[in-house]
């Protein structure tokens, strides 16, 4: 029972680790194509057209391998949680429907109209396919979100005797107080992702010195695009979701600080530290005393309940590995702040272009926003555990009464080989469309 | 609300089958029939510009099942476990193929990447009639082995294969020489699919070909529609029931038949499209003559112990099912419109189509 529980969360954790690599960039990406197009219309100056030509090519891969990549997820709720689906799937089934029928539809039909019409409907229809694909981009967001705020923080239900969650008010799916801030903090974290993608493929044309004045643009909006989400991710959005988590799920707000132990007046803000499960403390810990009490309450002696304060089976089951990812979320967003800052300010001195050193870091950091991303949704997953609907229905009781471990090992191992050629593909197809770059700028 | 709900999924996968279906048909074409490298190429072509936008129609009806009837989509999804999570992999290896087949010039790395966009090809429209075949057939609901269950009624996982390989079986597998036949039906149908769409979409040279090709996997599709209808009788006697009780729904297979007829004159045929009409009567008469010969069972308890599942004992409660109902109006609407303004732009041959790059 123990490993069956094991191996369908592991499977679960890398195909859908492996699935949001390619929506976090469509989704950042669909918004600065529509930004390419929009300046394109305002100024009719080609390169704008270019660019967003460029990276709806670039989009179309990454969609591409989503889809491949979403499929096994949807599934994978009936094949590896099928227990989960029963009880729920009146409830979670409205938001994933909704999903497939207004946001997946929406993003694939005009992805080939974007691509293909061009020349048939005229710039401004042109535009407005741009937008519906960005539309449907985040359409889907709202309602993965939609799906996973429920699970987070569950409204509008009501449980039966045999155990079934039923939908009792629908638009409390959407109303659910963990919903916005959540859809913000993840739809901005995925423009993080995008800037960086473009303003690291600018630094790439301008490092070469090849179609530089398209790498000077990507640069450019890629760095302004990236400050700007950058802070936003942080501050407010990151900081609402603190909050929620702090005030739904405190035993998961303990963890993901690092608060082994109640403090009296006042929760200081671990920096870093290792946790040491066994002695139940913060190894060569660096920590601010009373800062996240004020942070979390705008009290700075206010009390915040450590782990200390909750039962062992109500706190999450894997704690440094929760307390790691929020650190490492949290880090990282902070040097994105950092970089994307220096270069803008390099951006306004006009001297951004030649100083070598800052174009290479921004091109190598473009792994450390999928991260970040990664990381962040770990943190909500591995902070809701152990449930999968918070307080009511417990991880280990919504798998598959009848798929053993050797059933779920076996495809796990499957899905390892099979995407890694699936990532070799994508690094192909992409690494070619970025050589080749968009079509050169005529004059 | 149950009814309206298992016939719109049914709507979707019908539609599903049929868009999905002929580029599942192209990989059959292309692995058997395509011997120039133009002509693979434009058929590789013919797909690869549509399987994405045709896929997204498998997630829309898995996630409507999953809303509509969940305890179904758990059962069925988790019986069939180790098959689903093949049919997963076939399709991306199939996207694999597709999408790595020109990016060199190396005709044995094109060799390799056709080979595995035909034979998921192949492979997927055989396991999709062997799914039907189980569904028609039944299974052995919560697992019963000598009067006890090992699971919950509704629960069951199924071997890929019982000794005996017959569906009389007590203890019936997923492959068996019923659900083998149904699963040739479906390549051969999709085969014929296949041909039609490469004949509408491409100026391939081998169009004329797949005419007598069609012709010929034609009368094999009859004979085993024969055949399939005898032992049908077998594997699951009250098939005909639903068809006396409501005499409207022979509508169903008329329309399959329809298909099969019209078929037989493919070569009389002036319109490239009128051969992918017929054979898309074919598959949507196939699917629902099926599923309306089980109405309103949706998988069928092959023990006295546990009861059929049906629309009404897998279905999520009412309030859901309504509200969902309201938005499914404009989520339909939706759809049509998309359909058709996507229809009209990508319409005409492939061969001139800008692919990638």
């Amino acid at each position: 029972m123990e490993d069956m529980i094991f191996y369908d969360r592991l499977q679960f954790a890398f195909t859908i680790t492996f699935h949001y690599i390619f929506p976090q960039l469509t989704m950042g990406l669909s918004l600065m194509i529509v930004y390419f197009k929009w300046k394109f219309l305002r100024t009719k100056i080609d390169k704008y057209n270019n660019a967003a030509k460029f990276f709806m090519k670039i989009f179309a891969i990454n969609f591409t391998m989503g889809v491949v990549t979403g499929i096994p997820m949807e599934f994978q709720f009936g094949t590896n949680w099928a227990k989960f689906s029963e009880l729920t799937g009146g409830i979670i089934g409205q938001t994933l429907a909704m999903e497939g029928m207004f946001s997946f539809f929406l993003e694939s039909s005009f992805l080939a109209l974007f691509i293909f019409g061009e020349k048939l409907m005229g710039q401004k229809l042109h535009f407005l396919t741009g937008f519906l694909v960005f539309l449907g981009s985040w359409a889907s967001g709202w309602f993965i979100l939609a799906t996973n705020a429920w699970m987070q923080h569950p409204v509008g239900y009501e449980i039966l005797d045999n155990g079934k969650f039923v939908l009792e008010n629908f638009s409390t799916l959407f109303t659910n107080p963990w919903l916005l801030p959540a859809f913000l903090h993840n739809q901005l974290a995925s423009v993080v992702t995008s800037s960086f993608v473009v303003a690291s493929i600018g630094a790439f044309y301008v490092l070469r010195n090849k179609q530089t004045e398209y790498g000077r643009l990507f640069l450019k909006t890629g760095v302004v695009f990236g400050l700007i989400s950058s802070v936003l991710v942080a501050f407010p959005t990151g900081d609402w979701n603190a909050k929620n988590v702090a005030e739904y799920q405190p035993a998961a707000f303990a963890a993901m600080e690092g608060i082994f132990e109640t403090e009296e007046a006042g929760a200081e803000i671990v920096l870093i530290g290792q946790p040491n499960m066994v002695e139940k403390k913060l190894d060569n810990k660096i920590a601010v005393p009373n800062i996240l009490s004020f942070l979390t309450h705008q009290d700075w002696n206010k009390q915040i309940p450590g782990m200390d304060q909750f039962k062992e089976e109500e706190l999450p089951d894997n704690i440094p590995a929760l307390y790691y990812s929020y650190h490492i979320m949290v880090g990282l967003g902070t040097i994105f702040i950092g970089v994307m800052a220096l270069a803008l300010f390099f951006l306004w001195r006009k001297k951004l272009y030649t100083i070598k050193p800052l174009l290479w870091t921004i091109m190598f950091l473009v792994p450390f926003p999928y991260i970040a991303n990664l990381t962040g949704w770990y943190t909500a997953e591995l902070g809701r555990q152990p449930y999968l609907v918070y307080g009511l229905l417990k991880t280990s009781d919504g798998i598959s009464p009848t798929v053993s471990s050797g059933n779920t090992l076996f495809t796990l191992l499957g899905f390892v080989a099979l995407y890694m050629l699936l990532g070799l593909l994508f690094l192909v197809l992409v690494g070619k469309t970025i050589n080749h770059g968009p079509k050169p700028q005529t004059h | 609300m149950e009814v309206f709900w298992y016939i719109a999924i049914a709507l979707v996968l019908a539609v599903f089958f049929t868009l999905d279906g002929y580029d599942f048909g192209a990989g059959i074409i292309h692995l058997f029939f395509a011997k120039k490298e133009k002509d693979k190429e434009v058929i590789a072509k013919s797909a690869g510009l549509f399987w994405d936008s045709n896929e997204v129609w498998l997630v829309a009806a898995g996630g409507m099942l999953f809303m509509a009837f969940p305890t179904f989509y758990a059962s069925v999804f988790s019986g069939f476990y180790l098959p689903l999570i093949l049919v997963l992999w076939l399709i991306i290896f199939r996207a694999i193929g597709l999408e790595f087949r020109g990016q060199f010039k190396y005709q044995m790395w094109k060799d390799i990447w056709d080979a595995s966009f035909g034979v998921s090809s192949l492979l997927l429209a055989l396991f999709f009639g062997i799914a039907l075949g189980n569904v028609v057939r039944g299974v052995n609901l919560g697992g019963v082995e000598n009067g006890a269950s090992a699971y919950e009624g509704h629960y069951f996982f199924l071997p890929l294969w019982d000794s005996s390989f017959s569906p009389l079986s007590d203890t019936p597998g997923i492959i068996d020489w019923f659900t083998i036949i149904i699963g040739l039906i479906s390549v051969v149908t999709l085969a014929i699919h296949g041909a039609n769409w490469v004949i509408l979409k491409t100026n391939s040279s081998i169009n004329t070909k797949l005419k007598g090709v069609i012709f010929k996997l034609n009368i094999a599709l009859t004979a085993l529609t024969v055949f399939s209808l005898i032992v049908w009788q077998i594997v699951n006697p009250n098939s005909l029931d639903n068809f006396i009780e409501r005499p409207y729904l022979i509508v169903f297979p008329i329309v399959y038949f329809t298909g099969l007829i019209g078929l037989f004159f493919i070569k009389t045929f002036k319109k490239e499209n009128q051969g992918f009409m017929f054979s898309t009567l074919l598959i949507v008469g196939g699917i629902t003559s099926s599923l309306a010969s089980l109405f309103p069972v949706i998988l069928p308890s092959i023990n006295n112990t546990h009861e059929h599942l049906t629309i009404y004992n897998t279905a999520a409660e009412h309030y859901g099912l309504s509200v969902a109902f309201n938005w499914a109006i404009i989520g339909f609407i939706l759809l049509i419109v998309y359909f058709i303004v996507q229809k009209r732009l990508m319409g005409g041959k492939v061969d001139k189509m800008d692919y990638g790059h």
